[in-house]
């Protein structure tokens, strides 16, 4: 089985988020990047399923030499070769493009992604991917078993779940519950500095969108702070002040 | 030229954040000097596809096919773009819903339209330029991003845009696309939903609880808050992976965002993961024994209090308020 799996670079969540140049740019001084959570959930689960043999699982990342030791994370973590686009990852259509022309022509039965990066929160990625390349694509799935050349998979609904079923080629991106993320160990450590990483030059996209400007929600306001007695008081403020009961 | 508005039912039904967008969409509508058409895919009444008139659609296109009754990604998104050329949108409109997620990024590529994702407000739209507010950031910031392209695409967050009754009866029409057996390559097996809870993404007052609760067998007050206050329930990361509640309650960073009207936090301390999917909430209220919590610095109400004291109180205020009003 040959799988593909998709990676983005992305701020720490714990990062103090901050706007620099008139505010229309991420601030990244003093900010950890990191490989996105999710996608090392997708990660993790394309290394289970291809273990002892049964497939390869490569990388894939569009972005710039920067984020190379985000990309030997992910080799180190188990993936067996790397590809990096390089360019600036300015949206995703933009990437979706990137992807989908690599992935074309080299006959992977399974592309995996996260379920969204946790800086734009998009979610698009993969169904983006998935229009380019004329795939099936299914978005937030919780549970992944393969079984030949079928995938049984579980999507989030809101209130439940949906099973369904689809043959390769797909593409998927994966929510928690897919995997858990694995920690790289020494051996994998050693061997991702020598695990291929080859890099391409990206083609033109069209621009069908432009990041303007950031803002900060406002601040909350202070909290009133009640007794332990007060709960009556607490309810005639819900239902007259806030007015939400 | 028209703003499409694709309404996403539920086993047949419309859902609250439904009649929202398609109140957004007509407000676009509305801004453009255009008409705004309603898409609804699967088995819908014709009262309930003609009811979306009263929101601000002018047309209603019934797609409805054993095939389609169920969501099926990639036959959806085609008989959307479709729609969205036979009728020349401009912009087409989706609620962010999971199945939304799926859909509409292909709908953007099919169109080559530009997509703002989790819209927030209405857009600001001047002569050519088309400007639109989301979240970033896992809910710590707004983005405003510029769509150049020729058609555009949005998804609104749910309680983000107010019910508006603006019209009458909408009319409906039969819309029989083209099918691509191709488009047509997913089973679904089984759908389970639990139809007699509120869904999380969707609810409007959530009580949810956390570690300072203790174990499983004390989530009884918090159920039963839930039930007086006609609250959907949720918890903290750590309370889903110690297989307290279940998964499908986990409201934070690596599970669900919540947008309602109050969020009534019990016994969480607010971890920076936790309040990544509380954000958008409109009211919160936080109980905790502990005064240095996180969680109080982004409250509107605290209490420093035990929630075992504090909770069963509160019950009885509501169902107080409830019997007198």
């Amino acid at each position: 089985m040959k799988v593909l799996v998709c990676v983005s670079n992305v701020p720490d969540t714990t990062t103090k988020v901050t706007f620099s140049s008139d505010n229309t740019q991420f601030n990244t001084a003093g900010v950890q990047y990191i490989l996105n959570p999710y996608d090392e959930i997708a990660l993790a689960r394309a290394i289970e399923l291809t273990e002892g043999g049964k497939g390869t699982v490569t990388i894939i990342h569009v972005g710039e030499i920067s984020s190379e030791p985000t990309i030997r994370k992910a080799l180190a973590i188990g993936a067996d070769a790397a590809v990096r686009i390089n360019a600036v990852p300015r949206d995703a259509y933009f990437v979706a493009a990137q992807i989908a022309d690599y992935a074309k022509d080299k006959g992977f039965d399974m592309i995996l992604t996260g379920r969204e990066s946790i800086d734009y929160n998009g979610s698009q990625l993969a169904s983006m991917i998935g229009e380019f390349m004329d795939i099936p694509s299914i978005s937030i799935i919780k549970k992944l078993d393969i079984d030949s050349n079928e995938a049984s998979i579980v999507r989030e609904i809101e209130g439940g779940k949906e099973m369904l079923k689809v043959s390769f080629p797909f593409i998927a991106s994966c929510a928690e519950g897919v995997a858990e993320p694995k920690i790289p160990n020494m051996r994998g450590i050693m061997s991702a500095r020598t695990k291929p990483l080859e890099v391409i030059e990206a083609s033109a996209v069209e621009k069908l969108l432009d990041f303007k400007s950031y803002s900060i929600p406002a601040p909350r306001g202070s909290v009133t702070m009640l007794g332990t007695d007060d709960t009556q008081k607490l309810v005639d403020l819900l239902h007259t002040k806030s007015k939400v009961i | 030229m028209s703003v499409l508005v694709y309404v996403e039912n539920a086993e047949g039904k419309f859902k609250k954040s439904i009649f929202e967008v398609v109140s957004y969409a007509a407000a676009v509508a509305e801004q453009l000097k255009t008409e705004l058409i309603a898409i609804s895919i699967g088995n819908v009444s014709p009262d309930d596809l003609s009811s979306l008139g009263k929101y601000g659609a002018s047309k209603v296109l019934n797609v409805s096919n054993d095939k389609l009754k169920s969501f099926v990604n990639q036959a959806y998104a085609s008989i959307i773009a479709d729609a969205a050329k036979k009728e020349s949108s401009t912009v087409v409109v989706f609620s962010n819903t999971f199945s939304a997620k799926g859909l509409a990024p292909r709908v953007a590529v099919k169109l080559k339209a530009g997509l703002a994702d989790s819209a927030v407000e209405l857009p600001e739209i001047d002569n050519e330029k088309f400007l639109i507010k989301k979240t970033a950031f896992s809910g710590k910031a707004f983005a405003t991003i510029e769509l150049v392209s020729a058609i555009k695409v949005i998804t609104l967050n749910p309680n983000s845009y107010q019910v508006k009754e603006i019209g009458s009866a909408g009319k409906v029409e039969d819309f029989t696309p083209e099918f691509k057996e191709s488009d047509f390559r997913t089973m679904i097996s089984e759908i389970v939903r639990a139809s007699d809870k509120i869904a999380l993404p969707d609810a409007e007052l959530v009580v949810s609880a956390g570690r300072g609760m203790k174990g499983p067998e004390n989530w009884g007050m918090i159920e039963e808050l839930a039930s007086v206050l006609g609250a959907a329930t949720a918890c903290s990361k750590p309370v889903s992976d110690a297989g307290w509640r279940p998964h499908e309650e986990h409201v934070g960073q690596t599970g669900i965002a919540v947008s309602p009207n109050l969020y009534i936090a019990i016994g969480i301390s607010g971890a920076i993961q936790h309040l990544a999917g509380v954000s958008s909430s409109k009211t919160i209220v936080v109980i905790n024994k502990d005064p240095e919590a996180p969680f109080f610095k982004v409250a509107d109400y605290g209490i420093v209090g035990d929630a075992f004291d504090v909770v069963p109180k509160l019950i009885e205020a509501i169902k107080a308020y409830k019997s007198n009003s």
